[in-house]
């Protein structure tokens, strides 16, 4: 699947997101559990934060990961949710607004051995940090960013954020929020993410579905969660998450199946699907009765090309989240910045080289060119 | 080669400054000219001048571009203040550059492109070529091009493919004129050109018509010598600034067993840097070209914290982006090497010119009180043992540091010593692999309990079992690091980092006062590139027999510990700087010490000889006598400076 030219010149392949990650030894150091990845720190939330929830699946993912503890990095940027790392006993930086995917960046390329993590928040990853995100995608660095989208900024008291509706009155926009939002999913794509998943907050189970396979993936990923602030912002997400309406709401993609929501009929299909719109080139949805089986979307996560995750993205709510595609939209392979970075230098460093090769290179480096002796 | 039939003169010194359009070739043929002297052994200073623009309108006066060289059979310290001989490739070049000559300088002229077009694009409203415009210098007026399209017709080039060899054909001439060995050009054009064979052909065809003209026509009658410079016993290679603090980097890896991680963005003038690093995987070096010049410093405070030498290289804009970044790093306590190419400011400025006047960022522009070490090369191949004294700090005492060149060090180039390996400090990086704090059960990894001389915390890196700990911008508390708010600690931790950076003064040497007689009453003070023309412009006050006293600093931050006992001794205290005034207003604060400025910013090196009026002055205020530099006082003289 692979489609650069690097492979064929003694580049690695693909590998899984943690291959070079050493494993934790259960048989030497005992079973690892949520509770050795819980720092002393007191976890200093709003009460009914969605961040307490992602912190407890994150915590209990973990030991399935399988990784030695002090190989696993997570660094985070400014924000509410960047306080997650000082809650996590593994290595962490809590860095600056939105710079993040740049310093875990460093740290993946420097290090083969690490399984980085990313924690950011809409305003971080998507406003001051928008640079960084979308370069750390394109590159393809070995690394997950879990995107906690609250659509508000909850740390500085409840500014309109880049992924909030147009119209929303906030602390700074008394007569109504202009700009149009950022649709996290459709910019990652955009960016050509070889990874994007939404999950939301409120469902364990798809979450660490979602993280398992996030990690897993060799490459960056994205995954964007949906997190309810209950103070600047509460209710953003009570569409997908009201047990009332989430049928309606939530367009649940899944690999290989088509892609039907809403009430389920008899066959278990939901009561409407996607298809195929040949004016706009997009997708529409319509009521399942209606169409053809044949002709329902049948999701594929590993489309090389992203048009169709792209056009799924787009059924996402710009505004009061009434609908929102969730779940894994693209899982591509593609060679990563970090690994080809690695096999450039070791490709470069001489079999032979130790501590008295170098320093005798060093000494034929800068004694070269052009040089004469005065005795 | 040399032709027996010519009166061969002695000379000890000769500036040269090649000019003409910035297509002209004029750096290449300014390089191929120091190369072939500093393999001939003068001692020698260079000062490429150029546009930003890659390609400014062709004959207008923004498109000049210029290399001038100075080399001599003693030891100098600037490219001169002004040229002997001007190489004029066009009308252009020509205006551009008379007016720093002086009267009974020679010039060289390419007349073929003194068309009326190009004249008018100049500015002249005559030619100067005609009439007694050009009456007070020597000019040679040569048609270059069309000799040099005549001598190479065989290869059947395009006449513009065939024009564009004539700085080859200038340099040959130039080479002759001075007596410089050929092999080390026609060997760089073969190499050069390998895969164009008639190209490679016609450059070192037109290089040899330009040496056997000079050896044959009437117009040159006079070819000049220059003895080899008795330099200190070393092996020596020509170096550019950018060039060895490259090496030096490499050096600091190799030096403390760390892999290198330049984290950067493309910027005038320190590309350089990156594109050298880059070459140089085999050491463990990876560069990282980043998207801003805040990921770049990112990414390298990313790889430090996972044990590499974070390493970033930028020039005064670019800081000016990573200022928020370095407070991290600073907070975080984390090795990290911030290179600054300096260039004239501020905003966009004057990207290809020189300036010292980033100091003041580099010691303040950061919020919060946030110390970094600042230290400064003081001449082209001083950049490599600054870009290890770099290294040395930063991994010594977990700090970023501040490396303040500029573009005048960048480009310029001089005969450097090469050093030995041996005589390179080792840096140990000493990561914490053990539990610091507490025993048995209740033992616990501490990142900020510190090092009780250097005050240095532990560096802890990624892959450490039991040392899991989270480091971050927010206040850490002394000693286990969490996050605290408390007051008294943030007092505390302030202070305590200030402290460790004021510490450093007691690794770092003493400064050094240049003071022969002993009887000086004056000091001049300088920093960084200014070293060179501060040494020549204290040179020639001595010639003219006054006392004056001279030191420079390598250390800026902090300065080193006698520094305030050294301008005591003195009355009055000058400091030259290519800024309004920065040093001047540390010292004033540190010190309380009057310091007098003496301040440029043109863009261009500061003129021996204006230094030289300057310190003048000032000895005859510190001493209450007249003070006549005479023949010193003068750009022309022509002895030892």
């Amino acid at each position: 699947m692979s489609t650069s030219p690097l492979t064929d010149l003694g580049l690695p392949g693909l590998r899984s997101g943690t291959e070079l990650v050493p494993a934790h030894d259960a048989a030497a150091d005992g079973p690892q559990t949520g509770k050795d990845f819980t720092s002393d720190q007191e976890v200093r939330w709003c009460p009914g934060c969605g961040d307490y929830a992602v912190l407890k699946a994150v915590q209990s993912f973990l030991p399935d990961l399988g990784l030695r503890r002090e190989n696993i990095v997570f660094v985070s940027g400014i924000g509410c949710s960047s306080r997650f790392p000082y809650y996590l006993d593994t290595y962490g930086m809590h860095s600056i607004h939105g710079r993040a995917p740049s310093i875990a960046t460093g740290i993946a390329t420097a290090r083969e051995d690490l399984s980085v993590w990313v924690v950011t928040g809409d305003g971080d990853a998507l406003s001051i940090g928008g640079n960084h995100l979308i370069h750390a995608l394109r590159r393809n660095v070995n690394m997950t960013i879990l995107l906690f989208n609250n659509r508000i900024y909850g740390l500085t008291k409840g500014q309109y954020s880049p992924t909030s509706e147009t119209g929303k009155v906030t602390k700074s926009t008394p007569m109504g929020s202009l700009d149009h939002p950022f649709n996290p999913v459709s910019l990652a794509l955009g960016a050509e993410a070889s990874f994007v998943a939404r999950t939301i907050d409120s469902d364990r189970k798809h979450l660490t579905q979602v993280l398992a396979a996030a990690a897993a993936h060799r490459g960056t990923s994205l995954v964007e969660i949906y997190q309810n602030c209950p103070i600047f912002n509460d209710g953003a997400f009570d569409a997908i998450k009201s047990p009332d309406t989430k049928a309606d709401a939530i367009i649940p993609l899944v690999h290989g199946e088509p892609v039907t929501f809403g009430a389920p009929s008899e066959d278990g299909r939901g009561s409407r699907a996607l298809v195929r719109d040949q004016a706009t080139g997009g997708v529409t949805v319509v009521a399942t009765a209606e169409v053809d089986a044949a002709d329902i979307v049948v999701h594929d996560a590993h489309n090389p090309d992203p048009t169709m995750a792209f056009a799924i993205s787009r059924l996402t709510d710009a505004g009061y989240l009434n609908t929102s595609p969730i779940g894994i939209f693209r899982q591509v392979e593609r060679p990563t910045y970090d690994d080809q970075a690695r096999e450039q230098v070791a490709l470069s460093i001489p079999e032979n080289d130790d501590t008295a090769d170098r320093a005798a290179r060093l000494a034929a480096l800068i004694g070269g060119g052009d040089t004469w002796t005065i005795i | 080669m040399v032709a027996p039939q010519k009166e061969v003169k002695q000379l000890d010194r000769v500036i040269i400054r090649f000019a003409g359009d910035s297509g002209d070739g004029m750096q290449l043929t300014g390089d191929r000219f120091t190369q072939e002297t500093a393999a001939f052994g003068n001692d020698l200073v260079t000062l490429p001048n150029f546009p930003a623009e890659i390609r400014a309108p062709q004959g207008t006066l923004p498109g000049v571009s210029s290399f001038q060289v100075h080399f001599a059979d003693h030891d100098i310290l600037t490219a001169g203040d002004a040229p002997d001989v001007l190489v004029a490739m066009n009308p252009a070049a020509l205006r551009a550059n008379l007016g720093d000559l002086h009267k009974g300088a020679t010039i060289i002229v390419d007349t073929h492109d003194f068309t009326a077009r190009n004249l008018t694009k100049a500015g002249y409203k005559d030619n100067p070529l005609e009439g007694d415009a050009l009456a007070e210098y020597a000019v040679h007026t040569v048609d270059l091009t069309g000799m040099t399209v005549e001598s190479v017709k065989e290869f059947g080039l395009s006449r513009k493919d065939a024009s564009r060899a004539k700085n080859m054909f200038a340099l040959g001439l130039l080479s002759w004129m001075y007596g410089r060995p050929t092999d080390p050009t026609t060997t760089f054009l073969a190499k050069r050109f390998a895969k164009v064979p008639d190209i490679r052909d016609a450059n070192i065809t037109a290089f040899k018509a330009g040496w056997n003209f000079g050896e044959t026509t009437e117009a040159f009658a006079v070819q000049y010598e220059i003895k080899p410079a008795v330099l200190p016993p070393g092996t020596y290679r020509n170096i550019t600034g950018n060039l060895a603090l490259a090496y030096g980097l490499v050096a600091g890896g190799v030096q403390s067993g760390l892999p290198v991680f330049l984290g950067t963005y493309p910027i005038t003038p320190a590309s350089d840097i990156l594109h050298e690093l880059s070459k140089h995987k085999s050491f463990g070096v990876t560069t990282f070209q980043a998207e801003d010049e805040i990921a770049g410093v990112g990414a390298a405070i990313g790889a430090s914290y996972a044990g590499h030498l974070g390493v970033t290289s930028t020039s005064g804009p670019g800081v000016a982006l990573k200022s928020e970044a370095i407070g991290l790093a600073v907070m975080t306590e984390l090795p990290l090497v911030v290179v600054d190419v300096q260039r004239g400011g501020p905003s966009t400025g004057l990207p290809t010119k020189t300036e010292q006047a980033d100091l003041l960022q580099a010691m303040f522009g950061r919020n919060g009180e946030a110390p970094v070490p600042v230290i400064a090369p003081q001449s082209p191949g001083d950049c490599f043992a600054a870009a290890v004294e770099a290294t040395r700090i930063a991994v010594t005492y977990r700090t970023p540091v501040l490396l303040l060149s500029d573009g005048y060090l960048a480009n310029g180039s001089e005969p450097w010593r090469v050093p030995t390996v041996d005589e390179l400090p080792v840096i140990d990086p000493d990561f914490a692999t053990e539990k610091n704090h507490g025993s048995g059960e209740d033992a616990e990894f501490w990142p900020y309990l510190r090092d009780e001389q250097t005050l240095a915390r532990p560096w802890a890196i990624p892959g450490t079992p039991g040392l899991e700990h989270r480091i971050g911008g927010l206040e850490k508390g002394d000693g286990h690091g969490n996050i605290s708010y408390d007051p008294a600690n943030h007092d505390f931790m302030v202070r305590t980092r200030q402290a460790k950076v004021d510490r450093i003064a007691d690794s770092i040497p003493l400064v050094e006062v240049d003071d022969p007689s002993g009887e000086a009453k004056v000091l001049v003070l300088g920093w960084g590139s200014t070293y060179g023309p501060i040494g020549a412009g204290v040179r020639r006050v001595r010639k003219a027999g006054y006392h004056v006293a001279q030191a420079h600093l390598r250390h800026l931050n902090p300065f080193p510990s006698n520094l305030g006992e050294v301008l005591k001794g003195y009355d009055k205290v000058l400091v030259p700087e290519m800024n309004l005034g920065q040093l001047s207003l540390l010292l004033r604060a540190k010190y309380l010490v009057d310091a007098v400025g003496y301040n440029h910013v043109r863009g261009l090196p500061l003129k021996a000889t204006e230094l030289a009026h300057a310190i003048g002055e000032l000895v005859g205020q510190a001493e209450g006598i007249d003070v006549e530099l005479g023949v010193w006082g003068e750009p022309t003289q022509k002895e030892h400076i």
